[in-house]
């Protein structure tokens, strides 16, 4: 005979100020079977949890049903909180009061009956639940990082550090990312490349680390503890265990005028490049989209003084399958080009920049070596405008969001600026400054009062040229609301921070959920900010949001926490909610092999003793199975199952909701 | 025979015939029926929407109305201002649940909102140039500025032209009319439109600064599809060149005018000599062969 306990939450108000909590746990108490119902404010805190644990060793509970809210946060607390009593986890069941009814309905009768009706089909179920026993999968320690930026190389470097192995798979020919193209950082002004370089270096030589640059993600199959993942190692045309790195190449190629992408578009590079002096590794590779020799078949020059014959231009894509456990996705993110600002003529005018451009004109290892100079001529500019949320926090323009790092970054832009230029004139057009973090708005103070920069509070509404000068509309807002146009030699656009444009296409790979705006999801946004919704893969840096480099960094090493975390185990707990298959039954038709998505139904021979085979049925590998039911569905012998979700449980709540007159009036 | 809705709004018939003349020649040659709404009534702008946002709204969907009634699809609407009436009463009508019930009441019609109305510039480009372009007789041989203001570009949700901060339809007609359009800075910048009347001053110092960009940069017209814009930078010529150091001559035309020159349309039949501003010198300097329409 069953013997149910109900336990109806509050929730603080969420659930109580539309449901009679009281009434629907009264209502409980006459169902069959249920010999204790009780409500409580908040059933989640211990006193909460206390309630139940002692409710099942007081009453002998042989199930629990919690009404409270989605099983998502706290179906784990609660069966935690069963156990602990001595009953098996998986007879504790929650049916859904807070987002399936008391969120979505006014206070009405009605609504207090349809928290009853909810309760009660959760009754019917849990009578047939049965105990289950978690799964225990082997995990392989190895972690695959996606992105060699600096949130990749620090989730890198700590989980490499704690004894484990890493892959590094970046899709540049280096690693380094965008701190590498930036020429100082702020709040402390000091170089990038400086504090980023001995790490990029510490990544290629450590002996955890195994990198694959100038390559990506083909493939991700399997889940956590045991993914299998394809990279594919695009052809380098050059042998980096033969090359030496003398550069021969590079300076003998006749193809010299490609616009720089590490330069962002301010230089020039050959088609066989090293991205930048400090890469890493520091060997080239042919772009082969305007290499001479793969566009026409003529010209070798490269391979020709190559003195150490590392050319190898018949090279081909190779795709290499590695085994690892967790995947970190540190795949960065990119600013919004050209076309999206006709009003300022970006793309029209070539002394309108955007951010990243300035700090290549700004690096010490840029295009001008560091002195500032205008792309259009070549001439120091005197003047400056800098236009801060150019794209950013603009619906009209589809980017609703605060890009973050603009604020600052154009406040070091100015200082930079009248570092150089003491008698420059440095004018910053914002819409409010948002300096939050550690020594940030002393940082933009210090750019106001010290450095003499002028910030004017407004929008910019049109750029145009006018005798070589670029004149920049706006208004002010807040000296009497006046319309002001400046003259400027150059004007940099701090242009939205956006995802990368492939970013859709890698999370479909990884099977993890995505924002409107492509950058990948956390699996929640204040409590799990570094994970997925898909075990086993987190996230660190701008790939989830655009973000700074303490934040980045921040983020990489918690998600190196978690990644190191899920190594101390030897073995993985699952839950055991998955597939499983009546071999009496099963006809061996394998209609469910064909549609199982995670490939987890083989073949099995069921023999007798002397050997003579009687049949062949179907079995769940329980280690890929994810419980998905559609074998469920399929099987015409109704031969599989789901534990947990067993078709007799799932019929038991359906006609539970078919029976309702009995009890809707007590 | 292509029917369209037509809606000249009090303009066309008034301060800008010259407009009306050019678009029905146009429409002659390219073979498409302009069929006027009957019993039309003033779209409201300017008077209406900073009183009542109702009226706002009744006018125009009034007009939406007659056209729905006689069967039109869509409504050719030449003056930006009355376009953007029209298109504001019907995006109200379809998305405002309030307006719905009310504006039927209010006018005594029934009405959808399946009349879409469309700007001359949609006008061309849709219909007009494909049927035209083989009886474009005349080489413009001048630089034109295209200029948009803001009727045509703004708002945002009722805008059908791409690229709105820097759009290159009308240059794209121009272009396709065998003209050269120029490119210039203030395309669809503010011509002072709503203070055409009561402050002529910031008329004259916005449109100032409009005419003397597209005259450093060599336009011999200013091509206009929009009454409000024309009657400013035409008619306001003495209180402009207040503004400036030397007298401003640039002739301001309709777009609708210039492509009748490049189909070899007689001036006169365009209305070339309703303008403020003298355009002899203009049409002297292009070449000149005309047909009978």
């Amino acid at each position: 005979m069953a013997r149910i306990g109900v336990f109806v939450c509050h929730c603080g108000e969420n659930i109580s100020s539309t449901v009679d909590c009281a009434k629907v746990a009264e209502i409980a108490s006459n169902y069959p079977g249920v010999v204790y119902s009780i409500d409580y404010k908040y059933m989640c805190s211990d006193p909460g949890q206390n309630l139940i644990k002692e409710a099942i060793q007081k009453h002998k509970l042989t199930g629990v049903v919690v009404a409270a809210c989605s099983p998502r946060m706290h179906e784990p607390t609660f069966r935690k909180a069963t156990a602990e009593a001595g009953l098996n986890p998986f007879l504790c069941e929650m049916a859904n009061l807070r987002e399936h009814c008391s969120w979505v309905h006014f206070r009405e009768d009605s609504t207090t009956e349809k928290a009853a009706e909810l309760v009660r089909v959760l009754v019917e179920k849990v009578k047939h639940n049965e105990e289950l026993f978690p799964i225990k999968v082997p995990i392989t320690k190895t972690a695959l990082v996606i992105g060699g930026g600096i949130g990749g190389i620090q989730a890198a470097l700590d989980i490499a550090n704690s004894g484990h192995k890493v892959i590094m798979v970046e899709k540049n020919p280096s690693i380094g990312g965008k701190m590498a193209q930036l020429s100082e950082t702020f709040p402390t002004l000091d170089c990038s490349q400086c504090i980023l370089t001995p790490r990029m270096v510490e990544v290629a030589q450590h002996p955890n680390i195994t990198l694959y640059t100038y390559a990506e993600i083909e493939s991700v199959d399997g889940f956590i503890g045991n993914f299998k993942v394809t990279i594919r190692q695009k052809a380098k045309s050059v042998d980096h265990k033969a090359c030496t790195g003398c550069g021969l190449c590079i300076e003998k190629c006749p193809i010299k005028k490609i616009p720089d992408e590490f330069n962002a578009g301010l230089g020039n590079r050959a088609a066989i490049y090293v991205p930048f002096p400090q890469a890493v590794p520091n060997k080239p590779v042919i772009d082969r989209n305007n290499c001479t020799y793969f566009l026409k078949g003529k010209c070798g020059l490269c391979k020709k003084v190559c003195p150490a014959d590392a050319i190898h231009y018949e090279q081909e894509d190779e795709l290499i399958k590695v085994d690892v456990g967790a995947i970190v996705a540190a795949t960065g993110f990119d600013i919004k080009h050209s076309d999206f600002f006709p009003e300022y003529g970006y793309g029209k005018y070539a002394d309108v920049i955007d951010g990243l451009q300035f700090e290549r004109l700004a690096s010490a290892s840029g295009p001008t070596l560091g002195v500032l100079k205008r792309p259009s001529d070549g001439k120091e500019p005197e003047s400056i405008v800098f236009i801060a949320c150019a794209g950013s926090r603009d619906p009209a323009k589809g980017i609703p969001y605060c890009s973050k790092i603009c604020c600052m970054y154009t406040a070091k832009h100015a200082m930079l600026f009248k570092h150089k230029n003491h008698h420059g004139k440095a004018t910053v057009f914002y819409m409010d400054i948002r300096a939050g973090g550690k020594m940030y708005d002393e940082f933009v103070r210090r750019a106001i009062e010290e450095d003499d920069v002028n910030y004017i509070r407004g929008r910019v509404s049109r750029i145009y040229e006018k005798n070589g000068k670029l004149i920049v509309c706006g208004v002010d807002t807040l000296l009497n609301s006046r319309p002001v146009e400046i003259e400027a030699d150059m004007v940099v656009l701090a242009t939205a921070a956006i995802a990368n444009s492939d970013s859709e296409e890698l999370a479909q790979k990884l099977h993890i959920s995505y924002d409107p705006y492509h950058f990948f999801s956390e699996a929640h946004p204040k409590l799990r900010p570094v994970e997925t919704n898909t075990a086993g893969i987190m996230l660190a840096g701008a790939c989830q949001a655009p973000k700074d480099i303490p934040d980045t960094v921040s983020q990489a090493s918690g998600t190196a926490a978690k990644v190191v975390a899920l190594f101390s185990q030897d073995e993985l707990t699952r839950e055991p909610l998955i597939a499983y298959v009546n071999n009496n039954t099963c006809v061996g038709c394998f209609l469910c092999q064909s549609v199982c998505p995670y490939l987890a139904i083989e073949k099995e021979e069921i023999r007798r003793r002397d050997g003579t085979l009687v049949k062949t049925v179907a079995k769940i590998n329980p280690g890929l199975c994810q419980g998905c039911g559609t074998c469920v569905a399929l099987c015409r012998s109704k031969s599989i199952d789901i534990h947990g979700y067993t078709n007799r449980q799932i019929y038991a709540e359906v006609s539970a909701l078919f029976n309702r007159r009995e009890y809707a009036g007590v | 025979m292509t029917k369209i809705g037509y809606f000249p709004g009090c303009s066309l018939n008034g301060t800008a015939k010259e407009y009306d003349l050019s678009l029905q020649a146009i429409a002659r040659i390219a073979d498409i029926e302009l069929v006027e709404l009957d019993d039309w009534n003033c779209c409201g702008a300017t008077a209406a929407h900073s009183l009542n946002s109702t009226l706002a709204v009744a006018l125009p969907a009034r007009n939406l109305a007659i056209a729905e009634k006689m069967g039109l699809d869509e409504i050719l609407v030449p003056c930006a201002a009355c376009f953007s009436r029209l298109a504001q009463a019907r995006y109200e009508i379809k998305s405002d649940e309030k307006y719905r019930t009310k504006i039927p009441q209010l006018i005594e019609m029934e009405i959808k909102g399946t009349a879409n109305p469309i700007t001359v510039l949609d006008f061309l480009n849709k219909y007009a140039l494909d049927k035209i372009k083989d009886k474009l007789y005349n080489k413009l041989n001048a630089k034109f500025a295209c200029y948009y203001g803001c009727l045509l570009t703004r708002p945002e949700h009722l805008s059908t032209i791409e690229r709105r901060e820097d759009p290159l339809v009308m240059e794209k007609i121009i272009y396709l009319s065998g003209g050269m359009p120029i490119d210039w800075a203030f395309k669809v910048e503010c011509c002072g439109a709503g203070l055409s009347v009561v402050r002529t001053d910031i008329v004259g110092k916005l449109c100032a600064k409009i005419l003397d960009d597209a005259q450093s940069r060599g336009a011999d017209a200013i091509i206009v599809a929009c009454p409000m814009c024309h009657s400013n930078l035409d008619m306001r010529r003495n209180e402009i060149n207040k503004n400036l150091s030397t007298d401003n001559e640039i002739p301001v035309v309709y777009i609708t005018q210039i492509i009748g020159l490049a189909l070899g349309i007689d001036p006169k039949k365009l209305g070339f000599d309703k303008h403020f501003v003298p355009t002899d010198k203009f049409l002297h300097k292009l070449q000149k062969q005309t047909v009978e329409v």
